[in-house]
């Protein structure tokens, strides 16, 4: 088997990774490697990532008929209980919008998700057949071993193999919340990180609920992001308060940071305030962020919904360019990508 | 010490322990969260009943599941937290499933003690007579574990400016004792790993402790030496209370 799944030790691969530097006070794009980021950076500027470990959120199993099912997680919500999203037959080389709907599945169903690993749907979402709330029999210790023992990561159908679960994690996961990898924080490899600090940019850390990036639906899909969970550390928000005290930058590493830090804000009149919470906030085109100054993320085409939270951080004018850039410089998108740093 | 030699006095390790690294700063065990490897018996089992008695919030490893409920639940009697997790560390896809479900259920690790352990060859055998798959178990379990392991819990302690890695080893990994070439090569290699890694960390706040506990009265030591009088060798317990007085003692 173990020739089937991509080695984890390639994650360590480094230098490769180039970094698109759009500064949207001059005006200008300017193509870097991920390296520079300690020189784009000055000191008393400030990183925020997203430490969010990434869920073995894949689990296939059938319905009390015997249907094939494959579940993925979404979000674990307070009780226990956790929202997914059921696939029908095939798997994930197959992608997600021309994967069969799931079995009709209500609220009393109960899947077979792998040995030990049993859920009852509590309820169906309105918007989509796909969505539902599930609760996992036995203790919240049993459902964790179970979930890692039959769970795999969420795949993507332009990988050629099924990636290994050491592979979907970003250089500083904990706690596993992210039903796929909070990306743009992939290549700050530690020797960087190390860099970032020593030459006196701070970093410091939330957990963000990284929902699932495609659904199949697009009802629901259109619904995305689900509202989301979220814990913001005291430390950072002092840091945050620090490095605007003193004039620095605050550098969301990821969109995720992005929907924290602001629907964390927004939801409390712009004030940033420490805790868990939950935000539906949408970020697009003409959002105007209160806490965040610059973004790290992926290379995102014009079309994603990815490309949407990045123009918040854009001048109008420089949309048309950037897609037009990315595509002429022959940057690579999706998770294992290069990467944009939007910063003026 | 006499590891393998079955003449001359023992060195009682307790008065003469052989730990290497600096120590600045004190730790308080208290709500850390901590996971051990090799958690149902011996040193482990010990380890993880004295952490639970300072208030650690643990996670355990091991393979033998009944074992290893045991200890945990000897732990939660007295009131402390301990979460089970049946795995091999051998096992290449071990190490993202320990890391996970520790930070499902513990949070972000603050402690990691790499304390399970292989023997290689049972009972021992000099290097001619070692099979490949039993001095690969050695390597699989005594180094390639702890690497992976580590490699996956590390950037979340460098990113929080604080962690403690405890390598467990022996004097077989200094001293060339015949047939234990597969487990002496195996420790050697696991402490220079902890060197390697307290090198490129430097700066970070993690720290790399590598500690020999000494012969001990655990199933593995009769395994090894099954001729050994049990009286003659210290407790797991006392080498365990070295080991937490030790991790007090740093940052």
């Amino acid at each position: 088997m173990k020739h089937l799944v991509e080695d984890s030790a390639a994650r360590v691969r480094t230098g490769s990774e180039r970094l698109l530097h759009v500064d949207p006070t001059h005006g200008t794009l300017v193509d870097r490697s991920l390296d520079s980021l300690s020189e784009l950076l000055a000191p008393g500027d400030l990183l925020v990532v997203n430490d969010a470990a990434t869920l073995p959120a894949s689990l296939t199993g059938t319905t009390g008929d015997g249907a094939p099912v494959e579940v993925r997680l979404a979000g674990e919500e307070r009780g226990g209980t956790w929202r997914v999203v059921a696939f029908g037959a095939g798997d994930w080389r197959t992608p997600t919008e021309s994967r069969p709907p799931p079995p009709v599945l209500v609220p009393g169903d109960m899947l077979r998700l792998g040995p030990g690993l049993r859920a009852r749907v509590t309820a169906r979402s309105e918007i989509s057949g796909r969505l539902l709330w599930v609760r996992f029999e036995g203790t919240r210790h049993q459902t964790w071993a179970a979930l890692y023992r039959c769970g795999r990561p969420v795949q993507y159908a332009y990988q050629p193999l099924p990636l290994s679960l050491a592979r979907v994690q970003t250089p500083y996961a904990a706690r596993p919340w992210a039903s796929e990898m909070p990306s743009a924080g992939r290549p700050l490899r530690l020797p960087l990180l190390g860099r970032l600090r020593a030459r006196g940019v701070g970093l410091a850390w939330l957990t963000h609920a990284a929902g699932l990036s495609s659904t199949g639906d697009p009802l629901l899909d259109a619904a995305q992001p689900l509202p989301e969970r979220y814990d913001i550390p005291s430390a950072t928000v002092a840091a945050i308060a620090e490095t605007r005290r003193r004039g620095g930058r605050v550098v969301a590493v990821g969109t995720t940071v992005v929907r924290a830090l602001e629907g964390s804000a927004q939801s409390r009149g712009g004030e940033l305030l420490p805790g868990e919470g939950i935000t539906d906030l949408r970020i697009a085109r003409g959002f105007a962020p209160r806490v965040v100054n610059g973004l790290l993320s992926g290379i995102h085409a014009r079309d994603s919904s990815h490309f949407e939270l990045l123009a918040a951080f854009l001048p109008g004018s420089l949309e048309p360019l950037y897609a037009l850039h990315v595509a002429a410089g022959g940057y690579r998108g999706h998770e294992f990508g290069d990467s944009t740093l939007v910063l003026g | 010490m006499t590891f393998c030699q079955k003449t001359g006095a023992p060195v009682n390790f307790l008065e003469q322990p052989r730990y290497r690294c600096g120590l600045e700063t004190s730790m308080n065990l208290r709500k850390a969260a901590v996971i051990v490897t090799g958690a149902s018996r011996g040193l482990g089992a010990a380890m993880a009943e004295q952490l639970g008695r300072a208030g650690a919030r643990l996670v355990l490893v091991a393979r033998d599941r009944e074992a290893l409920q045991g200890v945990a639940e000897r732990i939660q009697r007295h009131g402390g937290e301990a979460h089970p997790v049946v795995a091999d560390v051998a096992a290449p896809d071990a190490a993202a499933r320990i890391a996970g479900t520790a930070g499902a259920l513990v949070g972000p690790a603050e402690v990691l003690i790499h304390n399970a352990g292989s023997l290689g060859p049972v009972p021992l055998a000099p290097l001619a007579d070692t099979a490949d798959a039993a001095f690969e178990e050695a390597l699989s379990t005594n180094l390639l574990g702890p690497f992976r392991l580590t490699r996956a819990l590390v950037g979340n302690m460098a990113l929080l400016g604080r962690g403690v890695v405890v390598l467990v080893s022996s004097d077989a990994a200094s001293t060339a004792y015949p047939g234990w070439g597969a487990y002496g090569v195996s420790k050697a290699a696991l402490e220079h790993l902890g060197r390697i890694w307290q090198t490129e960390l430097s700066g970070t706040g993690v720290r790399f402790l590598t500690v020999d506990p000494g012969e001990m009265d655990t199933r593995m030591h009769r395994q090894a030496m099954p001729e050994a009088d049990p009286a003659s060798l210290a407790r797991p317990e006392q080498a365990a209370a070295r080991v937490l007085s030790l991790l007090e003692a740093t940052g």
